[in-house]
């Protein structure tokens, strides 16, 4: 078959990446215990990002998708692993470095409300990146500025520019956050479930804006949710956390035509369809999220699972590719 | 920014900011009121010497403890000095320490909790404790002990002052910080490359300043009030130099005998200023506290 | 014999900043049985009416104009100690956040048996504490953990336990308001079942509250569509379904991501939600819209029956606006 497309660049490789947090002691638990428990949000997680693309880590809360995010753009520090980017390894980076790592790789947050500092100007919070950076001054960040406000919507720009966040709407205020992160025209973006605090009705404008910049800027994002609908419409690829590990990674149709893990199949069908006619197939799902702290043997999904077998409560099931370009951690996939 | 363009900027935020307040309730108008009185209070001392009708020092043998007349309209000390001219002429001492003292803290108490609470670790434990240890002593014996080893005087004074309201600008600012550091803007900042630097002072430091404007005002009426206290017990000034907490001094040993007034005047006085900045930083808490929960 | 009958109810907040009419004439009914689904984003009014409803309205709010009939009692008019009667035997409500709707002090078991002998004060502590064990039990919650703290469970069986506390009584009518906003898709599908297995069993009439026009479709008998405090259009899900016609409800059918539709394409609202501190003149809605006409930002629309039990609040319809015939954009 003849290739008329370039093999696509990794833009991004974790590799076997964990992030443990240690668990608080009490006093008298010092005193007597001397093991430690961790809770293992990032359990050895292994992909890559293709430059261009637009990966998406899914799962409910507590899989480790905002966890994996923070470590990879070094918001936090890997407990172990190895994170590349651009082709550099920049696990062990510190410092210095790791600020200037900031100019290609950026984080759009989740809440709004919470990521803009109340006491900075919308101006001067977009324009700060390109101060810290030594990029632009004066005039020219200001010109740098005003474009592009006017890009994610917020005409005319000249106006949004001496506001405060507490004067403008959640919509607005995610929209500054946006441009506060292309403006540095990174490579690739975190975005932290971006739209999940946002109405309804505004979450397209702002995904759209997303996708536009991907085309003007040539970006790669990596999008953290727990909305598979959404992931359904922005990913290439998807990956669904549980519990701190992958268990299935494909191309999104794949996930959605043919998805071969037991959890997949069971958050699937959990969706809600607005279709009041639809007959619902629920698989229905024995017990909670276990604690990361007291991880179940074996597959972590075990306890849950109706297929399950006495090899999954004995032994983990790794990643595997099981079709083409399609991975699943299930001892069912033979 | 030129002289002028500065002046008309806060001059220009100053009045609309003024008027706001009175449409934010109860909370608004005490520190209105408050307002009024300090700035009343500041325009007698700066303007009491010269609209004095008598000299505050001249003693007169034959008019001692004089009672309220038309003559000396607030009675006359047991050394024969009008009353209404130290009143006057008596609040500059007393402005002049509070406020040396209180910008002494600031300078101090402010960079202190900034940096500790930010840097964390070892540093921030040792600063914790001896703070603390300050702290835990009443306020006026830690200013009469340092007072009496610094010797009398304004700036001594204020310096005695300051080092008692250390503490609360180290702990209201630490405490901020601590919490301020864990929010997601702060991340953002970190995340958009920020120095350590510039997070702390443009990212952190502008959402701590509304704790510390009530800090400082507060911190005002306290150090009005120990400062009045130290006069009182003799660490403060001299004696010639009209002072309200000097006449409180000795107006005490003559209230007993019926002069009231020797002591009644400037007590008044020295309450109506600590309670003008306690009203302003009682309704700025108000004020900033509710937007701060929402 | 409608068990629940709004007319022409009105909320204001006063502020210092001016006044907010958070919603405007609203009138609906509901009967015995049924589902109605409150959908609406933030500004739109429907948490502040589900709260009107059992007269919670919370401070400076204040119910200003209307009456709201259950079981033929308008319970405006009541005095505060028969509405509290009503509250918790005649109609319920769950409350969007479950952490901190428990007592962490008190056992769950304690919890409904304070509940029960509240109302009910005749009946005894046995007899309270075999029904809450019923009822916990209908929860899908082992009976054993009764006597559990509530921080000893999770979100999601926490939430179980609100809405166990709220039909424990056997009301005709449940308010649930946003019941699933801080949980996960899994969880929140088993509340959901949960919620309409309960109403079968109790034969309660629920009004749902939420964002996700997903989560109402899917479940409600009937939708009121609000926006900036009014009623935009009210009919059944099936019609809201196959044939909204406000404006609005097609947008916002159109900016859901459906995981059963491949090659989607979303369309977005422009614009914001009002600043309800001083909202557009005319039809909140005429910034946004792409159908704007010239007396749509002059006249606020009346609500208008089109047929089938179907009611909108738009000037395409109806004799004053334009009759357009429009192609529904799938």
């Amino acid at each position: 078959m003849v290739r008329k497309v370039f093999v696509l660049s990794e833009i991004v490789k974790v590799e076997k990446l964990k992030k443990y947090f240690p668990v608080q002691k009490s006093f008298l638990e010092q005193l007597f215990t001397r093991e430690l428990s961790y809770v293992k949000a990032v359990d050895e997680v292994t992909f890559s990002i293709r430059s261009g693309e637009i990966f998406t880590l899914a799962g409910e809360s507590g899989c480790g998708k905002t966890t994996a995010g923070r470590v990879i753009v070094r918001l936090l520090e890997p407990t172990s692993g190895k994170i590349h980017f651009n082709g550099a390894d920049i696990t062990q980076l510190k410092g210095e470095k790791i600020r200037l790592l900031r100019r290609r790789m950026q984080m759009i947050f989740q809440d709004p409300y919470a990521s803009l500092n109340p006491r900075m100007k919308v101006g001067d919070a977009v324009g700060h990146p390109l101060e810290i950076h030594g990029l632009a001054k004066g005039e020219e960040k200001r010109k740098a500025v005003l474009d592009v406000l006017d890009k994610v919507g917020l005409t005319p720009p000249e106006q949004f520019i001496n506001l405060h966040p507490h004067q403008l709407s959640g919509g607005q205020r995610q929209r500054v956050a946006l441009a506060r992160s292309v403006i540095l025209k990174p490579g690739f973006i975190v975005a932290d479930e971006p739209v999940s605090m946002i109405d309804v009705s505004l979450r397209t404008t702002i995904i759209d804006l997303m996708l536009s910049f991907r085309k003007e800027l040539g970006l790669t994002y990596l999008f953290i949710t727990h909305d598979l609908a959404v992931a359904k419409y922005i990913s290439n690829r998807i990956a669904i956390m549980y519990l701190g590990k992958i268990v299935e990674m494909c191309q999104k149709e794949s996930l959605f035509l043919n998805p071969m893990h037991p959890y997949t199949q069971a958050l699937l069908s959990a969706i809600p369809v607005p279709n009041p006619k639809r007959e619902r197939k629920r698989i229905e799902l024995t017990g909670e999220i276990p604690s990361a702290i007291d991880i179940p043997t074996g597959c972590r999904f075990h306890p849950r699972c109706s297929y399950r077998t006495d090899k999954c409560s004995e032994k983990e099931p790794q990643l595997i590719e099981v079709e083409k370009d399609h991975f699943v951690a299930c001892h069912l996939m033979k | 920014m030129t002289k002028t363009k500065v002046k008309r900027s806060i001059l220009a935020r100053l009045i609309p900011g003024l008027t706001s307040l009175t449409k934010r309730g109860p909370s608004g108008w005490m520190v209105i009121l408050g307002i009024i009185i300090v700035t009343a209070m500041v325009v007698v001392t700066v303007i009491g010497p010269w609209i004095a009708p008598h000299d505050p020092a001249k003693t007169n043998a034959h008019l001692i403890r004089k009672p309220p007349s038309f003559q000396f309209p607030m009675g006359t000390t047991h050394l024969g000095q009008d009353m209404l001219s130290r009143i006057l002429c008596g609040g500059s001492i007393m402005l002049q320490v509070s406020a040396l003292s209180v910008l002494v803290c600031f300078l101090i108490g402010v960079p202190l909790g900034l940096f500790s609470s930010y840097v964390g670790g070892i540093f921030d434990k040792v600063s914790s404790l001896v703070i603390d240890a300050i702290y835990a002593f009443p306020g006026l014996v830690i200013a009469i002990a340092i007072s009496a080893m610094l010797g009398r005087g304004v700036v001594n004074m204020a310096l005695s002052i300051a080092v008692v309201y250390i503490p609360s600008y180290f702990r209201v600012v630490r405490s901020q910080v601590l919490s301020i550091k864990e929010l997601t803007y702060v991340e953002a900042a970190r995340g958009i490359g920020a120095k350590w630097y510039t997070i702390l002072f443009r990212y952190v430091f502008p959402n701590v300043i509304p704790s510390i404007v009530v800090v400082a005002t507060i911190n005002f009426a306290d150090a009005i009030l120990t400062a009045a206290g130290l006069t009182f017990i003799g660490l403060g000034v001299t004696i010639d130099i009209p002072d309200w907490g000097r006449d409180l001094t000795s107006g005490w040993q003559y209230l007993s005998s019926g002069a009231w007034w020797i002591i009644t005047f400037p007590g008044l006085m020295v309450i109506l200023l600590a309670l003008g900045f306690t009203l302003i930083g009682e309704g700025l808490s108000e004020l900033l506290n509710p937007k701060l929960q929402r | 014999m409608p068990l629940l009958e709004v007319g022409s109810l009105t909320v204001d907040y006063p502020t210092s900043r001016g006044t907010i009419r958070a919603v405007e004439d609203i009138s609906f009914s509901l009967r015995k049985g049924e589902t109605l689904g409150l959908a609406g984003e933030s500004g739109s009014g429907k948490s502040t009416l589900g709260l009107s409803i059992i007269r919670l309205v919370p401070y400076p709010g204040v119910i200003v104009k209307g009456h709201i009939k259950i079981d033929e009692t308008d319970i405006l008019k009541l005095p505060e100690d028969e509405m509290r009667f009503i509250r918790g035997r005649k109609a319920a409500y769950i409350f969007q956040d479950p952490m901190t709707s428990l007592n962490p002090v008190k056992k769950i078991g304690a919890h409904f048996v304070e509940l029960i002998r509240t109302h009910e004060p005749s009946t005894g502590k046995e007899e309270a504490f075999e029904r809450s064990k019923t009822v916990v039990e209908n929860l899908g919650i082992l009976s054993e953990r009764i006597n559990d703290y509530p921080h000893q469970f999770s979100g999601g069986m926490r939430q179980r336990i609100m809405i166990g506390l709220a039909i424990a009584l056997n009301p005709g009518l449940v308010i649930a308001d946003e019941p699933t906003t801080a949980l996960d898709v899994i969880v929140q599908a088993k509340i959901l079942d949960l919620l309409e297995s309960l109403r079968k069993i109790y034969g309660m009439a629920l009004i749902l509250i939420s964002h996700d026009l997903s989560i109402i479709l899917e479940r409600c008998d009937r939708i009121i569509v609000m926006y900036a405090g009014r009623i935009f259009e009210y009919a059944t899900s099936t019609e809201i379904h196959k044939t909204s016609k406000h404006p609005y409800t097609q947008g916002l059918l159109q900016s859901i991501p459906n995981i059963e539709l491949s090659d989607q394409r979303l369309a977005a609202i422009p614009g914001s939600p009002p600043n309800m501190l001083d909202p557009p003149k005319g039809c909140r809605f005429w910034p946004r819209c792409s159908y704007a006409m010239k007396i749509c930002r002059v006249k606020e629309p009346d609500l208008i029956d089109v047929g089938r039990n179907h009611f909108v609040r738009c000037f395409l319809y109806g004799e004053e606006g334009v009759r357009v015939e429009r192609n529904r954009k799938s």
